[in-house]
Formats: C-alpha cells, structure tokens, sequence
C-alpha cells in the first residue's frame, strides 16, 4: 500500500488523482502506524516551509517520517523538507539531505516564482527518469530551491542551477510536480511506484 | 531554459464554457471537461478556469466541478472568479486546483492577497488585472464579469500591478480590456509597462487573433505566459501548429 502523507497542503488531491491514473491505490493518511506500514510512501506539499513543518510537527510525523525504511518520494515543498534547513522562516527541516533550502534571486528575464514548464539535467541515470528523454519538460512552481550537491541526481536551471531530483537512500525528492507534467510525470510516477528508484 | 507558456482561458457560466467579445454577449462553446481533455491533448501549457459571473453577482464558483477537472488533467490549471477568502481559496485548492486568482475581491481587500500567500504560498496566488487604456494612461477596472456593473477603481494599472506583488502575488494576468474579444494583438506596449516593473511572472491576455500575436507578445512584451479564448475555441488557431511556429522561431516552447 502506498501512504500519502497528510501535511494538510493544497496539492494533495492532484497526487492521489494522479496515482488514480495509473491504476495505483493510495492511502491519505496523518497515522504514523499506517505511514510506517506502508511499501511507499509520498510526502506531497505546497505552500512554506515553516507552515509544512509546522504541520509535520503537529501531526507528530517528523520522527516518524525521519525513521522511515521504505521508499519515500517527497515532491515539491516535501523534497525541500528533506534537506536540513530551509531559509523560508528560516526554519529546521527533516536533515536527511545536507544542504539549506534557498530563495531564487530574480534577474533579468528570470522572474520568481520560477512558475512553467522546465527541462531537467542529469548525469547519472537515475531510476526515477526511467523511459524519459532529455527534453522532457515538467512542471514546476516555487521561489525557493536546494542546492546541487552530491545528492542531487539532476538538476534544472533558472538564472543559477539548483536540484530537481535528490536522492539519498531510500529518500528522493522531485522539485517539480509530476502529478501536473503530462506523460514525463506520469511516468515518473509510474517508476516511483514500481520501484525504479 | 523555462519554456514560456501557452493558456487557453475557459471563461465558465452556470457549469458552460462561454466567450463575449469585449466582456458582452456570451456565448456557449462547450462542455468544461471534454474542452479541458481537448487543450491539454493539444499540447497547452496550462488551463485557466474563469467564473465569469461569479464577482459581480457575490456568488462564488462551485468546487465540484474543480475536483472533475483535477481527476482527469495532467497539466496544471488556476480557478478564478468570486474567490473572496481563505476558505472559498482553501476549498477550490483542496479540490485540486493548482492556484487561484483573485480579480474583484483583491481590490475590495488588498490583505487578501497577503493573506492567501501566507496561507497557501504565493505560487498558488495570481491576480488578475482588469486594464483599460484612457487618455494616455491604463487603469484598473472592477466587476467587469457584468457590463452594467463594471467600475471605475482608484488604481493606475502599473501601481496596483506593483501592489499587488508587492503584497505576495505569485504572478499576475492582464487582462487588457480594449483589445479583449478583438483579435487584433495583444497590447505590447502596455504589457511591457506592467513587465518592467515586476519580478513575478506575467500573463498576457485579450487581443490574440494570429500566431504572431503570439511570437510578438513573448518577443517584444516578454511575458512568461500568453491566455487566449476565443481562437482556441473557434480553431482559428491550433496549438500544435502554434506552439511549433513559435519553437521554429526560437522561442523557449514546450513542444
């Protein structure tokens, strides 16, 4: 069973419609028994990083999602979480992933939020881009982003590079919102699911 | 490199897709699902949704709708019209909208945008913008959704566009209502006013009647997205035939 974690954020429908589409149940749920059970789980999130945690923390999830074995998918505001700090508050995040969570600086004919559809950079060849090309294009939408560092599996650019995918262990994180990326997305998705991670 | 995007805008009366010509005379194009499958299978970049009616008659739009739309599209879409607080906002997100945008009701209560970008972040916030060009300036325009209740405001376009970032909008829609309905172009000049003066991304509406409105409006206003109606729902253009005019052009283009 895969577990969608309730952060109380405003994308979590589009997830599960999403996992729908593929013919994947899923579970919404704030019981950290049930999140633990799970074979998968995502962390979805829209919205700050301090509201994000700040739910975590009044769910009681943050040792709970800290402690998790199994495949974990965080997107968007979830991935951020990942990383140990974000300056948006600032405030404290999970600490899974080295690296403190940044404002996008606007230049020039790069306007934040970095808000459209976008390619992604890898050098690797990471499960989580199984099947799709290089030009593929998804969907993102946010101001604040992590750095590119050992963890980052593929990175995209806008004004100055910063991580797309992340992953660590049993913990990736996709900046972008697969749910809203057409066919590249679902994919994605799909290979999370299958567990092409 | 960010691709600059193409919106078809979906102006939605009593659970119908409608288009007036300069805000007038609406009328039925289709059914909201099989348009939105229609769009997202040609290739658009993003869905805007738009209660028409909505603002000036203090109603506000029905989610469930939304939460159809959401189950079938893979693309983001942004609901607009008679969103006037937190709840109606929380509702229509939670129904799986990706963002909202605020028209009327942001001009009633500027705080409302502070308070929606608190609340959900300012990703999820747009306004909207009602222009109108007189004399040798733009100003802003209210309930326009009804003819006969359609308002002066106290705004000059460029000061509450700057406000309106100012307060935590994640992007703005200007809609320029001279050219709405006209196919005549997009209003470059006034676009790229309103461009200067913003970091968030800007969206371009009214006036596209070819496809080089299109390249015209990305090249010369250099806005991040470009909204039509009518000439999506006409055929007149087609966006795979846009979209790869724009690419051959060396536009920054999802193909």
């Amino acid at each position: 069973m895969l577990a969608i974690v309730d952060s109380g954020g405003a994308n979590i429908a589009s997830v599960r419609f999403a996992l729908e589409r593929l013919g994947v149940q899923s579970e919404l749920t704030a019981d950290p028994a049930v999140i633990r059970a799970a074979t998968r789980v995502i962390l979805p999130g829209v919205g700050s990083a301090v509201e994000g945690m700040k739910r975590l923390q009044a769910k009681g999830l943050v040792d709970c999602v800290r402690g998790l074995t199994q495949p974990v998918l965080g997107i968007c505001l979830g991935m951020q979480l990942l990383f140990e700090n974000s300056e948006e508050g600032p405030t404290e995040t999970l600490g899974l992933i080295p690296g403190t969570v940044a404002l996008l600086p606007e230049s020039p004919g790069i306007t934040v939020p970095h808000m459209g559809w976008n390619t992604v950079l890898t050098g690797r060849d990471p499960g989580l881009l199984d099947g799709i090309g290089p030009d593929a294009r998804f969907y993102f939408v946010h101001s604040y982003a992590a750095p590119v560092n050992a963890f980052t599996v593929a990175s995209c650019d806008h004004g100055r590079p910063f991580t797309a995918i992340v992953q660590r262990g049993n913990f990736s994180g996709v900046q972008f919102h697969p749910e809203r990326s057409g066919p590249a997305g679902a994919r994605l998705l799909k290979n999370f699911v299958e567990g092409r991670v | 490199m960010l691709a600059r995007r193409i919106i078809p805008c979906l102006d939605v009366r009593d659970g119908q897709v409608v288009k007036g010509t300069q805000f007038r005379d609406h009328e039925i194009v289709g059914d909201i699902i099989e348009l939105a499958q229609r769009y997202r299978d040609e290739g658009a970049d993003e869905l805007v949704f738009y209660d028409i009616t909505a603002s000036s008659d203090g109603r506000t739009v029905s989610t469930d709708w939304v939460t159809r739309v959401a189950r079938v599209l893979d693309i983001p879409f942004c609901v607009a019209g008679g969103i006037r607080s937190l709840d109606g906002a929380r509702q229509i997100l939670h129904g799986g909208a990706d963002k909202i945008s605020i028209n009327s009701p942001a001009l009633e209560n500027p705080a409302l945008i502070t308070e929606l970008a608190a609340e959900f972040g300012s990703q999820c916030v747009v306004v909207g913008i009602d222009s109108r060009q007189e004399g040798g300036d733009y100003f802003v325009k209210q309930y326009t959704g009804d003819p006969g209740k359609t308002q002066a405001t106290r705004w000059r376009t460029i000061d509450w566009a700057r406000e309106a970032q100012q307060l935590g909008a994640g992007e703005v829609v200007l809609n320029c209502m001279n050219q709405d309905g006209m196919r005549q172009g997009y209003d470059v000049p006034q676009l790229k006013l309103v461009r200067a003066v913003l970091g968030i991304p800007l969206v371009a509406s009214g006036g596209a009647g070819t496809i080089a409105h299109f390249h015209d409006v990305f090249r010369l206003a250099g806005v991040d997205g470009a909204l039509a109606a009518s000439v999506f729902h006409k055929g007149t253009i087609k966006i795979p035939a846009l979209k790869a005019q724009l690419i051959a052009d060396g536009i920054s283009i999802r193909p």
